[in-house]
């Protein structure tokens, strides 16, 4: 097949999906439904895997297909194609987030098996995926935006799906409205490329990017890419917008998975990756992602260190992750951030695919105070559960180790770096090694707090095939991108593949010297050491010294108390801009409009009525009044004529 | 006014265009008034004739005093209409007659659709 075919084939095909599910949806059975979208989804996977080794045809530094389907917008001097571009960054994304789609899909069939809504659920995957794929290929800003405002509606609809319950509409509402913000932003800065550069293509984009970085905050590109990453800070949830994502969790879980671990929240991540050469000739904006990741990585991780609510957990380590991405991006560590968007695809979703199993077990309930032992009862799912919390911590091995350490060790090494960012990149490290291990040890292990009523049974097969697949994929995900000092050591010297791979359109760190083995070994045994007693001590305390931990909480009340209603910042947002925000509004409504638009409309409208009356009231049919009409106005014309 | 008095003569030579015009205007202003007011369809007939009647007056005068013969035959014109709208007016007059026994103007009212 040609590669325009592909491309349309790997873009219609969801797409379709989602029509015939969306106009069918009352005509066939909740299976039918599964089958037509994880069908839909598995031929763009197919067509990603096609086009992915099209791309392994072709020269090293030409990897790229471009095909256009014809002009979109063109005013001025602004030409926006229907472009989409394969390379070597959008190939990878898009074979993640088909594959991990398809994944999520498939045990979507299980998870929504009972619902009664289940075709709609799939069309607005499928609606999802298809934006997605737009996000991730378009060629310009312009179509980037169209898939980010896309998957921004899929993200509301799906996380409002059981919108019958009003904490979970507003939770959708809650998303949109923030991501919104970001989206200003964002849109601010295309204007801003656009009046300075002439284009919004992102290739020319790229290539126009200054060598010399701009040193100062007002200039253009700085200003630019700080507009374009807040508009990421919304869309993957980072401070200060991240506020979203843990009310997203009223979703079905899949979808959690889906949207919000995998690839949805990191969009943001991707488009600074895909613009490097912008953002690495804009360091005060550089020196602004760093810090506002590394804060996000241990606010986040602390939060989660707290909370009940088993997806809650998840969602909190999920903004966390995506802080380590930032951090990474910040650092210049482009390939660093894309490797751990890929690997934390694979064990998040894992991770969020076996909380739903565990929900789905206990019959929706997902207070992890309320598990415990459920070793026993989900045998699979611990031991997939367990490979993503091994994986997630950093375990020696396991993909998450990897792609963390490598971002831990660029966040001190690089020239953009430093030591101060890698200190709160290992204390979340640590801070995850923790949470996770209790959220494990609440859950899988210790004593059956489970309710009597309760009887959890294991999922079905085709919920549990996809945790099976995604525990390999965060087991061997980490492979493609072993550290150099690591690699030196192995047999065979294996090389960093996936920094090969995006070698020719990632701009290296500038001024970045030869890394000294011994100070990356000693960082890197720190950063394991420090996640492994951290993991151990959130072992014993969650499983066999419950007491001490109530004590412990006891004494620090007010500062748990803190953490656990997320440093108010909900509070914080709603006391200092929503709140007033809407009595400003409401004002404006009671005495603005009401007392002066209304009475100035109504009046306007009563002038109109009073005169229509009025004249109505002249044309009633006698004659002679016409005819006096006629009299008197020949007199007027008279008087007026003579006066003259 | 005493030469009016004293030499009958002198009486129709100082009839000139303005006495013409007052006499005019005033038959007009009668007639325009018994429109106006009458509710007898005969009667505003009758009235609508005394305008037309008096708009004869004003040309046939104007004619005279200007030497111009257009406005004599301008009274033929108007003359001829009047004839006419008599004849349509009263054939009006005669039907709402036989339908009401009466020719008050309110009954064409009865006209509207």
């Amino acid at each position: 097949m040609s590669q325009t075919a592909l491309i349309s084939l790997l873009l219609a095909s969801p797409f379709i999906g989602f029509l015939i599910n969306g106009f069918r949806r009352k005509h066939h059975s909740g299976n039918v439904a599964g089958a037509i979208a994880s069908v839909a989804v598995f031929i763009s996977f197919l067509c990603s895997i096609a086009l992915w080794i099209e791309l392994q045809g072709l020269p090293k530094d030409a990897r790229s297909i471009l095909v256009n389907f014809g002009s979109w917008i063109s005013v001025g001097g602004l030409n926006v194609n229907f472009g989409f571009l394969v390379d070597q960054l959008s190939s990878l994304m898009i074979l993640i987030i088909t594959g991990v789609g398809f994944l999520i899909h498939l045990f979507s069939i299980g998870y929504m098996h009972h619902d009664p809504g289940v075709a709609k659920y799939f069309a607005y995957l499928n609606f999802f995926i298809f934006n997605m794929l737009v996000l991730v290929l378009g060629d310009s800003l312009v179509t980037l935006f169209v898939g980010w405002e896309g998957v921004g509606l899929a993200s509301y609809l799906l996380i409002g799906f059981w919108f019958t319950d009003k904490d979970k509409a507003s939770a959708g509402m809650k998303a949109f409205i923030t991501n919104r913000i970001g989206d200003a932003a964002f849109l601010i800065g295309m204007f801003i490329f656009f009046t300075s550069f002439g284009t919004l293509n992102i290739q020319e984009l790229n290539a126009l990017a200054p060598t010399i970085a701009e040193s100062t905050w007002y200039g253009i590109i700085t200003l630019g890419t700080l507009f374009l990453f807040i508009g990421a800070t919304g869309k993957s949830a980072q401070i200060p917008l991240y506020v979203w994502l843990p009310d997203a969790m009223a979703g079905p879980t899949p979808v959690s998975a889906l949207i919000h671990a995998a690839t949805m929240v990191t969009a943001g991540v991707y488009m600074i990756v895909r613009m490097n050469p912008l953002f690495l000739a804009a360091p005060n904006t550089m020196l602004v992602i760093a810090v506002i990741g590394a804060l996000t990585v241990i606010i986040a991780a602390s939060i989660g260190i707290v909370q009940n609510d088993i997806k809650k957990v998840l969602a909190y380590s999920t903004v966390s992750q995506l802080g380590y991405m930032f951090l990474a991006c910040g650092v210049g560590a482009f390939t660093a951030a894309f490797f751990h968007l890929m690997t934390h695809a694979f064990f998040k979703a894992l991770m969020f695919l076996g909380s739903g199993s565990v929900i789905h077990a206990m019959h929706e309930e997902q207070d992890i105070r309320k598990m415990g032992g459920l070793k026993k009862y989900l045998p699979w799912t611990h031991l997939t559960f367990m490979i993503g919390w091994l994986a997630i911590i950093g375990t020696p091995g396991f993909s998450g180790f990897f792609s963390k350490d490598e971002i831990l060790w660029l966040s001190w090494h690089s020239p953009l770096g430093h030591w101060s960012l890698w200190g709160l990149g290992v204390l979340g490290a640590t801070m995850t090694a923790f949470y996770m291990t209790r959220l494990m040890a609440l859950t899988f292990w210790g004593e059956s707090r489970v309710p009597k009523s309760t009887h959890p049974h294991e999922s079905s097969p085709i919920m549990l095939i996809p945790l099976f697949v995604l525990a390999a994929l965060s087991v061997v995900g980490g492979y493609v991108g072993i550290p150099h000092v690591i690699g030196a050591i192995l047999p065979g010297h294996p090389e960093n593949i996936l920094a090969n791979w995006l070698g020719p359109i990632i701009r290296p760190i500038p001024g970045i010297t030869e890394a000294e083995a011994s100070t990356e070994w000693t960082l890197m045994g720190i950063s394991v050491g420090l996640a492994l007693i951290s993991s151990l001590t959130a072992y014993t305390l969650y499983t066999k010294k419950q007491e001490l931990v109530r004590a412990m909480t006891e004494k620090i009340r007010p500062v748990y108390e803190l953490v656990y209603k997320k440093y108010l910042v909900d509070e914080f947002y709603f006391g200092f801009i929503i709140n007033p925000l809407v009595r400003i509004s409401e004002n404006i409504w009671a005495y603005i409009d009401v007392r002066f638009i209304d009475k100035c409309t109504f009046w306007a409208g009563d002038l109109i009525k009073g005169g229509g009356s009025f004249v109505r009231s002249l044309q009633n049919g006698n004659l002679q009044q016409y005819a006096m009409y006629i009299g008197l106005g020949l007199v007027l014309t008279l008087t007026f004529v003579m006066m003259r | 006014m005493d030469s009016v008095s004293s030499e009958g003569l002198s009486l129709i030579t100082n009839v000139g265009l303005n006495h013409y015009l007052v006499l005019s205007t005033a038959l007009f202003c009668l007639g325009l008034i018994g429109v106006l007011l009458r509710r007898n369809a005969i009667v505003m007939l009758m009235s609508i004739e005394l305008m037309l009647n008096a708009v004869n007056i004003s040309f046939i005068a104007f004619g005279k005093y200007n030497n111009n013969i257009d406005g004599q035959i301008m009274v033929f014109f108007v003359m001829t209409i009047a004839a006419a709208e008599a004849a349509v007016g009263l054939a009006l007059a005669v039907s709402i007659f036989k339908r009401f026994k009466e020719v008050n103007i309110r009954f064409f009212e009865h006209l509207r659709g």
